[in-house]
C-alpha cells in the first residue's frame, strides 16, 4: 500500500499453506527487529478509558472509502473502525503477522485443494447504524469490491470465480458461484479459480472490509460509511478534520481481532505544517503526527525527545516509477542509466539519514521473502549498492539519443518528498535533460501519478507492504493486471507490462501453493528481471519515527498496520 | 514653442529674457535635488553596491566558491578549518536521527553562509537568486511603466470610447487583489507557459513572472497618469498647439508624455521595489521563478525547512529582500520629493 506497511517476512505463507492443506487455517508469526517500545498487552485497563485522542496530519488522505482508500494514513485508522472476515492481529511486534478470524467465527475451513474457504460469520455483530452484519452484507461487501473498483481489484480479489467478468464488466457483476452465502447457517463460501496461499492476507485488509449491503455502490468519497469497530467516523472535512467517535453498538468480540479503544473520540486534524505539528506534539496540544518530522527538527526530537520517539524499521521502499509508456522512459536505455545515476546515499541523507533509511537496489526490501542480495546499477557491480556511475549513465543516455528532452518530475509538496525531488531535477539536468520539478499536494499525488491521462513521466513515490509477501510488491506494483490506462487505481504507475516477467510471477504465485522456499527462490528471479527491465528506481527502505506527545501511553506497533491507533491510552 | 515646466508653466515668465538665467531643465534640477537628498543617496550608494555585488555572481560561484549552485550537493564535502567535512551532516548524538547541512563557516571560498538542504552553496544561490530578483524587478517594473503610460496617455487625452474601455479593462484587473491575481496568473501560466500569436514564454521562463507582474500592476500607474493626462489637455499650451494644427501624435509624443515622464520617473523605483516583493512571493509559493532557477524567494522557501537548525539560509535572503526594497523606496522618495514641485515646496517651507 502506499505509505503503509511493515517489514519482515516468512510468517506469512506459512498460514497461507496451512489454509491450501486443508483443515483450519492458522497463521504463523515470526521473529523480527523490533526499535520501538512495545507495551504489553494485558487485556483492557479500564482505568485508562477515556479522554480525547488528537492527531494532526498536514492534509486529509483522500476518500473515506476502505475500499478505494489505499494510504496509510486511514488504513490505520480503519484499523480501529472496520472489520473483514479476518484480521491481522492487533498487538505490537512480530505477532501482529499473525492472521485471526475477526468477523468470522474461526479461521476458514479450506478444501478443495486451497479454492474454497468456508466462514461462519459471528452472530450478534452489529454495524454502528445499528444493523446487524449479515451474511447478505458480506456478499454485498465482495460484489462492491468490483463496482466501487478497488485498486487491488485486480492483483487481490480477482482470483474469486466470476471476479474476472466482474473487473471488466462491474455493472453485470456476477459472483454467484464465487461468494455463496447461507443465511440459515450463516456460512459464506468463496470459490477461488486457483488455490491462493495468501488469499487469508488478501481478506485481512480494508479492501476487503464487510460494509453494509446498502453501502453506495461507488466510492462514497468524504460520507463515512456505517462501521463495525470500537469507533466509527462522526464527521470529515479533508479540509480540516476527521473525527472518529464509538461505535455505540460495539461490544468486544475478540481482543485479537479487534480490541476495544481507548480514547472517547479520535480526532485527525488537518492543515498545520508538519513544523507547526511537532511542535504542537512536544507542547502537548496533540498527541501524534502523521507526517514524517521535518528534517531540521530530528536532530531535536533524536536528543531532547527521545522518550516520545519511536523508531521502527519497515517493509516498504521509495522508488522512483519511470513510465515506461512515455518518452524518454519508454527506452528500456534511459531507464537503466538513471538507475546507474541516482545517488541512493544522497537519498538516504535527504531522508534524514542512516539511521532513518537503508539504501537498496532491489525491487524486493531486504528481509522480505524472495529478496536477493543482488545489484546490477552500483559503480564497479556487487550484490549491494555502494555509488552510482555517472560515466555509465551518460553513455547509456547518449546511445539512447534522448539527451535534450523535457521532463517532469511529480512529487509530494512535503518537505522530504520536494527535497528528493530537487536531487532527481538536479541529477536529470546534470544528465542533459530538460527537468522540471512538480510538487503538488500529497492527498492526490498519489493518485494522481498512477492515472495515464496525466502523462507522468517520473515521480516520486513509496511502497508499504499490505501483507508479507513478495507478491505484494511484484505481483502488486508491475503486473499488467495492475495498470489501468486513465484511471486513478492504476497501482502500475510505471505502466510496465512484460508479459515474460508477468508469467515468471504467475509461475512464482503457483509453486507458493505447494513449496514456499522455491516460490521464494522464483520471486528472487523475478526482481532481478524486473531490474533488468528497469522500470522503477529503488532508492532506499525507510524507518517511521511515531512523535507521540508526553500524556500518551501504551503505544503498540503492529509491524502490518503500524501504531495502533485505538490502543493509545491518554488518562 | 516655450520651455515648460513639468506642470506645463512656462518659465521664467516675469524676468525679461536679456536678464532670465538660462534654465537647468526639469531633469538636472531634479538630479541636483536628489543629490542634495541625503538619504537617497545613501539609498542609491547601496543599491548600486547589490547589484553590483549580485551581477558578480557567475564569478564568485565560478572562481572564488568553486561551486555550482544549480546542481546538488548531497554527497559532497568542503573544508572547514582546513579539515575535510561532509556539506550535510548527520547526527551524532542522542538517537542519532537527521541530517544537518553546513552552518555559515564565514570564508569565502567555502560555503560563506552554508550550505542548504540540497549541499549547495547558499552565498551562491544568494548572489545568484539575487540577480534574478532585481532583474525580475527591474523588467517587471519596466514593462508596468511602459504599459501604463501608453495606456493612460491614450485613455487621458482621447477621452470617450477609447477612454471608457481602456479604463473599464484597468478597473477588471484593478478588482482582484494583486496578489491573488498574480498567483491564479502564474499557477494557470506555469503548466503550459505563455503563446501570444508567435511569441511564447516557456513555462519556466523567468519572463513569465515578469509579464505577470507588470501587467497586475499597471493600473495602479496608468490611472493617476491618466488623471495627469486629462489635467494637462486643459492646459493653454495644448490648446496652442492643437490651434497650429498638431496631430494626435505629435501632441502626445511631445506635449504630453514629457509632463508625464517625471511621474513615471517617480514610480518607476517604487514599481521596482513592489514587483521585487511580489517575486519573492510568488516564488516563496513556488508559482515564481522555478528551480534550479534560484531568486529570493525561493531560497527563503529553501531555507523554511530549515528554520531551526540553519536560520541563515532563509534570513539571508530575507534581509536581502528588505534591504533592498527599503532602499529603492527611499531612492523612490527622493525622485518623488525632486520632480514634485509641491513637495520641494514643502521642503522649503
Amino acid at each position: 500500500m502506499h505509505r503503509v506497511r511493515t517489514s519482515v517476512a516468512l510468517l506469512g505463507l506459512a498460514a497461507a499453506a496451512a489454509c491450501s492443506s486443508g483443515s483450519t487455517a492458522s497463521a504463523p508469526s515470526t521473529a523480527a527487529t523490533g526499535g520501538s517500545s512495545p507495551a504489553t498487552s494485558v487485556g483492557f485497563q479500564e482505568q485508562h478509558k477515556g479522554g480525547t485522542l488528537k492527531l494532526l496530519a498536514k492534509s486529509g488522505g483522500g476518500t473515506l472509502d476502505p475500499k478505494i482508500n489505499y494510504t496509510l494514513q486511514y488504513w490505520q485508522l480503519y484499523q480501529a473502525t472496520y472489520d473483514g472476515l479476518l484480521a491481522f492481529k492487533k498487538v505490537d511486534g512480530e505477532a501482529s503477522f499473525t492472521v485471526v478470524p475477526d468477523l468470522a467465527e474461526a479461521l476458514p475451513e479450506v478444501t478443495d485443494g486451497g479454492k474454497t474457504y468456508t466462514f461462519t460469520l459471528r452472530k450478534g455483530i452489529k454495524f454502528s447504524n445499528g444493523a446487524d452484519v449479515t451474511t447478505k452484507d458480506v456478499v454485498a461487501s465482495f460484489k462492491r469490491i468490483y463496482s466501487a473498483s478497488t485498486p487491488t481489484e485486480g492483483t487481490f480479489y480477482n482470483g474469486i470465480v466470476g471476479a474476472a467478468a466482474c473487473i471488466k464488466t462491474p455493472a453485470a457483476c456476477d459472483l454467484s458461484k464465487g461468494v455463496v452465502a447461507d443465511p440459515a447457517t450463516n456460512k459464506v463460501v468463496i470459490n477461488l479459480v486457483e488455490p491462493d496461499p495468501e488469499f487469508p492476507y488478501k481478506l485481512s485488509v480494508p479492501h476487503a472490509a464487510i460494509l453494509p449491503a446498502t453501502a453506495p455502490p461507488k466510492d462514497a468519497g468524504n460520507v463515512p460509511i456505517p462501521t463495525t469497530g470500537p469507533y466509527m467516523f462522526a464527521s470529515y472535512d479533508p479540509n480540516r478534520a476527521l473525527t472518529m467517535v464509538r461505535n455505540p453498538y460495539f461490544k468486544e468480540w475478540s481482543h485479537d481481532a479487534q480490541p476495544a479503544g481507548y480514547s472517547d473520540s479520535i480526532v485527525e486534524s488537518f492543515g498545520l505544517t508538519v513544523e507547526a505539528a511537532v511542535t504542537a506534539v512536544e507542547n502537548g496540544q496533540a498527541d501524534w503526527v502523521y507526517d514524517p518530522p521535518p528534517a531540521d527538527r530530528l536532530n531535536e526530537i533524536g536528543t531532547k525527545y527521545t522518550a516520545q520517539a519511536h523508531v521502527n524499521p519497515l517493509t516498504a521502499f521509495y522508488y522512483l516509477p519511470m513510465n515506461t509508456r512515455l518518452a524518454p522512459f519508454d527506452n528500456v536505455k534511459v531507464r537503466q542509466a538513471i538507475n546507474l545515476a541516482v545517488d541512493r546515499n544522497a537519498a538516504v541523507k535527504l531522508f534524514g539519514g542512516t539511521q532513518l533509511a537503508q539504501p537498496v537496489c532491489t525491487f524486493l526490501p531486504p528481509g522480505f521473502p524472495g529478496h536477493v542480495d543482488d545489484c546490477q546499477y552500483t559503480k564497479g557491480g556487487g550484490t549491494t549498492w555502494s555509488a552510482p556511475d555517472l560515466d555509465k549513465a551518460k553513455q547509456l543516455i547518449k546511445e539512447s539519443g534522448t539527451a535534450g528532452m523535457a521532463v517532469g518530475i511529480v512529487v509530494q509538496d512535503d518537505e522530504v518528498n520536494k527535497a528528493i525531488g530537487e536531487y532527481v531535477q538536479s541529477l536529470l539536468t546534470e544528465l542533459g535533460y530538460k527537468a522540471t520539478l512538480k510538487p503538488i499536494s500529497a492527498n492526490i499525488q498519489f493518485t494522481y501519478i498512477q492515472n495515464t491521462k496525466n502523462k507522468v513521466q517520473i515521480s516520486l513515490t513509496a511502497w508499504y507492504q499490505d501483507y508479507p509477501a513478495a507478491s505484494d510488491f511484484l505481483n502488486v506494483l508491475l503486473s499488467c493486471a495492475s495498470f489501468t490506462p486513465g484511471s486513478d487505481s492504476s497501482i502500475n504507475i510505471a505502466g510496465f507490462c512484460d508479459k515474460g516477467i508477468d508469467a515468471q510471477m504467475q509461475d512464482a504465485l503457483v509453486t507458493e501453493r505447494t513449496d514456499q522456499k522455491a516460490a521464494d527462490v522464483k520471486w528472487g528471479q523475478v526482481d532481478k528481471a524486473v531490474m533488468t527491465a528497469s522500470p522503477v528506481v529503488p532508492l532506499f527502505t525507510p524507518k517511521l519515527i511515531d512523535f507521540t506527545s508526553k500524556r500518551v501511553g501504551n503505544y503498540q506497533f503492529s509491524k502490518q498496520f503500524y501504531m495502533l491507533v485505538s490502543q493509545l491510552w491518554t488518562k | 514653442m516655450a520651455a515648460v515646466t513639468v506642470d506645463g508653466a512656462p518659465a521664467s515668465r516675469d524676468l525679461p529674457a536679456e536678464q532670465a538665467l538660462p534654465s537647468p531643465g526639469p531633469w538636472r534640477t531634479a538630479l541636483g535635488q536628489v543629490r542634495r537628498n541625503r538619504a537617497a543617496m545613501a539609498s542609491a550608494v547601496v543599491l548600486v553596491l547589490i547589484v553590483v555585488v549580485c551581477v558578480a555572481a557567475p564569478f564568485y560561484a565560478h572562481s572564488v566558491a568553486h561551486t555550482d549552485p544549480f546542481t546538488s550537493n548531497v554527497s559532497g564535502t568542503t573544508l572547514v578549518g582546513g579539515k575535510t567535512v561532509p556539506v550535510l551532516q548527520p547526527s551524532t548524538t542522542g538517537l542519532g536521527l537527521g541530517v544537518t547541512p553546513l552552518g555559515p563557516t564565514w570564508d569565502v571560498r567555502h560555503y560563506f553562509l552554508g550550505a542548504d538542504n540540497q549541499g549547495r552553496d547558499v552565498m551562491a544561490r544568494l548572489l545568484y537568486g539575487g540577480r534574478n530578483s532585481l532583474l525580475i524587478g527591474v523588467a517587471a517594473a519596466l514593462l508596468c511603466c511602459a504599459l501604463a503610460t501608453v495606456i493612460g496617455v491614450l485613455a487621458g487625452y482621447f477621452g470617450g470610447a477609447i477612454d471608457a474601455v481602456l479604463s473599464r479593462l484597468l478597473d477588471v484587473v484593478w478588482a482582484f487583489p494583486v496578489y491573488l491575481l498574480a498567483i491564479c496568473l502564474s499557477v494557470v501560466l506555469l503548466t503550459s507557459g505563455l503563446t501570444i500569436g508567435p511569441l511564447h514564454v516557456g513555462a519556466g521562463s523567468l519572463w513569465l513572472p515578469v509579464l505577470i507582474i507588470a501587467v497586475v500592476y499597471v493600473p495602479y500607474v496608468a490611472r493617476p497618469l491618466r488623471g495627469q493626462v486629462l489635467a494637462l489637455k486643459n492646459k493653454e499650451f495644448i490648446a496652442a498647439t492643437v490651434g497650429v494644427g498638431a496631430s494626435d501624435l505629435s501632441i502626445m509624443r511631445r506635449d504630453l508624455l514629457p509632463n508625464v515622464l517625471p511621474t513615471v520617473a517617480v514610480f518607476l523605483p517604487l514599481m521596482t521595489a513592489l514587483s521585487m516583493l511580489t517575486e519573492s512571493a510568488l516564488s516563496f509559493l513556488s508559482v515564481g521563478v522555478q528551480p534550479p532557477q534560484a531568486s529570493w524567494g525561493t531560497i527563503i522557501n529553501d531555507g523554511l525547512g530549515l528554520l531551526y537548525t540553519r536560520p541563515a539560509v532563509t534570513l539571508a535572503p530575507g534581509i536581502a529582500v528588505a534591504l533592498t526594497a527599503v532602499v529603492l523606496n527611499l531612492l523612490g522618495d527622493g525622485v518623488r520629493e525632486a520632480l514634485d514641485p509641491r513637495a520641494r515646496l514643502r521642503g522649503a517651507g
